[in-house]
């Protein structure tokens, strides 16, 4: 009676075939990873010392290290994060919290989605005509990483929306039944419990805004400027256009200089991952639900 | 502290004259005109559908959150008017308190979800001594018949609580502000039977202090823990009366086949 007809045998047969293929594909997301980090650290992971993290460039960006790049790219996220990390908050608080479903919050969504798909280079000239020229900010770390912050503000607003969001509406509606003003409920209870999926949104920013090239190098970002930044006013070299300058504009790099400059860059981003992941681990085990 | 408000004798709890309500289009309550006693427990009852959450959820206002609600009408607590527009909505909020068929205990200690109101209302409670704040959830904690299996972990959190203590919690945050009524919409629905006992021999405690309106869908609940009852009907009020006269001899036919089970 509950024998296998041939149907069954042909269904099982496809289940099986389509479950290989899923798996496939899935699994071949490792190998680009794979490779992209052992490929680095077996070439590059030579060139790593002390003096390469800590000496300028010298003989035309042939020989030593990569300070000023190392240092201008931490001021270009650091600044960057100052500007995107408040507003794309605020932003998402009155999106998720306040905003009611009309014209004016339809439109600020639409202005987000499309902001996420624009160019990085058509954000580059943006930056060039908004912050370099008309604020007269010239090139300078302030004018770059305004551009950056403009292009990393709907990956905080999303991740910062979607972490409010699965903050549980009853908690909301407890606080107001006992007479919670917004704010207070977003203060106390949404808030503190949406912290560590914020958190998400901004190491996702900087991982971004740490390796755009684009978006900096006619804002603000120096083909060879061997000094460390001052202020937020000077230009400064950054990792991921000396990457890009040592692989394709200077002739008589050393083969292995670029994977040693693109390795650092990738540990950067890594280790502040790392770091932020340990601290939501932290902010998580705290949650009282 | 908070005192609380001293009606003149013979002030209803809760007075609705001619109440409608519509969600968008669809009308939810047709002239409820109710008169609800102080100190005492009131059951609404009703099939599905039939406007009790509405209603309960109108008394504190909470119901507008939802921002396609119309109202039309009178709701008066203690003879003030909740809808008089030189009043503070926060004050409604925080004299009407309200308790949800899930206990919703907010992810805080159990100590700071019963100070969380308190926190919200009173000007005082930045400067309270730690031991006026013990005392505090001491008292709410011990009138809700929580604190000796609590008080130990005051400091843990409100969510490892068991659904009835929970569900005690849930009430307990609500009595440091000194509230008039408390709005609890199907209380027990989620807890097993020993709990739901538990959580009626809590309301009959607190009755006389409070006025209590409980919605449930437990008729034999209704009749165990309540006063008066009210059936309700697709948005009508069709009758009013003490519990006990309710269900034993029913005015309306709509009411005795409710009770019979003949339909809901």
């Amino acid at each position: 009676m509950f024998a296998p007809t041939e149907l069954n045998h042909k269904n099982r047969r496809n289940q099986r075939l389509v479950r290989m293929l899923f798996l496939w594909m899935a699994t071949m997301l490792i190998i680009p990873v794979v490779l992209i980090l052992g490929i680095l650290v077996y070439r590059g992971g030579p060139m790593i010392s002390v003096d390469f993290l800590l000496t300028e460039p010298t003989n035309g960006m042939t020989a030593g290290g990569i300070l000023p790049a190392l240092v201008g790219t931490v001021w270009l996220v650091v600044v960057a994060l100052l500007a995107s990390v408040p507003i794309g908050i605020a932003a998402a608080l009155y999106l998720s919290e306040y905003a009611s479903d009309n014209w004016l919050t339809r439109i600020i969504n639409l202005a987000i989605i499309n902001l996420a798909g624009v160019p990085s280079i058509v954000h580059a000239l943006f930056g060039v005509g908004a912050f370099v020229l008309f604020f007269r900010f010239g090139t300078s770390i302030l004018a770059a990483s305004l551009t950056l912050a403009v292009m990393t503000l709907p990956v905080v607003i999303v991740a910062t929306k979607e972490a409010l969001q699965s903050v549980p509406f009853a908690f909301r509606e407890a606080c107001w039944n006992m007479g919670a003003t917004r704010w207070q409920t977003i203060r106390r209870v949404v808030l503190p419990n949406s912290v560590s999926g914020i958190l998400t949104g901004v190491i996702l920013e900087v991982s971004r805004t740490a390796g755009e090239t684009a978006p900096i190098m006619f804002t603000g970002a120096a083909f060879f400027l061997p000094f460390l930044p001052q202020s937020v006013f000077d230009q400064t070299m950054a990792m991921s256009l000396h990457l890009f300058v040592i692989s394709t504009q200077v002739p008589g790099v050393p083969e292995e200089l670029p994977f040693g400059v693109a390795l650092v860059l990738i540990s950067m981003v890594l280790a502040m991952n790392a770091l932020s992941i340990a601290f939501r681990t932290y902010l998580r085990g705290r949650k009282k639900w | 502290m908070a005192d609380r408000y001293q009606a003149p004798p013979g002030t209803p709890a809760i007075r609705t004259e001619k109440l409608n309500l519509w969600y968008g289009t669809f009308q939810a309550l047709f002239d409820v005109d109710l008169e609800i006693k102080p100190g005492i427990i009131t059951s609404l009852i009703g099939p599905s559908g039939c406007g009790k959450s509405t209603f309960l959820r109108s008394v504190n206002r909470i119901i507008e959150r939802l921002g396609y609600v119309r109202t039309t009408g009178k709701i008066e607590v203690l003879g003030h008017d909740i809808f008089a527009p030189a009043n503070e909505l926060v004050q409604v909020r925080k004299e009407v308190g309200m308790v949800f068929q899930r206990p919703n205990p907010l992810p805080l200690s159990i100590r700071d979800n019963v100070l969380f109101g308190y926190r919200l209302h009173e000007a005082d409670a930045r400067t309270l001594s730690k031991s006026d704040r013990d005392e505090i959830v001491e008292k709410a904690l011990r009138e809700v018949l929580l604190w000796s299996s609590v008080k130990d972990r005051l400091d843990g959190p409100a969510t490892g609580l068991s659904l009835e203590e929970q569900q005690k919690l849930c009430i307990a945050r609500l009595l440091p502000v000194k509230p008039e009524v408390l709005l609890m919409d199907e209380p027990c629905s989620a807890l097993d039977p020993e709990a739901t006992e538990a959580v009626e021999e809590l309301l009959w405690r607190l009755a006389g202090d409070y006025t209590i309106l409980i919605v449930t869908h437990n008729m034999a609940q209704a009749r165990r823990a309540s006063n008066e009852c009210i059936f309700m009907l697709l948005g009508k009020v069709i009758e009013h009366g003490l519990t006990e006269e309710l269900f034993v001899t029913p005015q309306d036919q709509q009411t005795a086949d409710y009770i019979e089970g003949k339909y809901g």
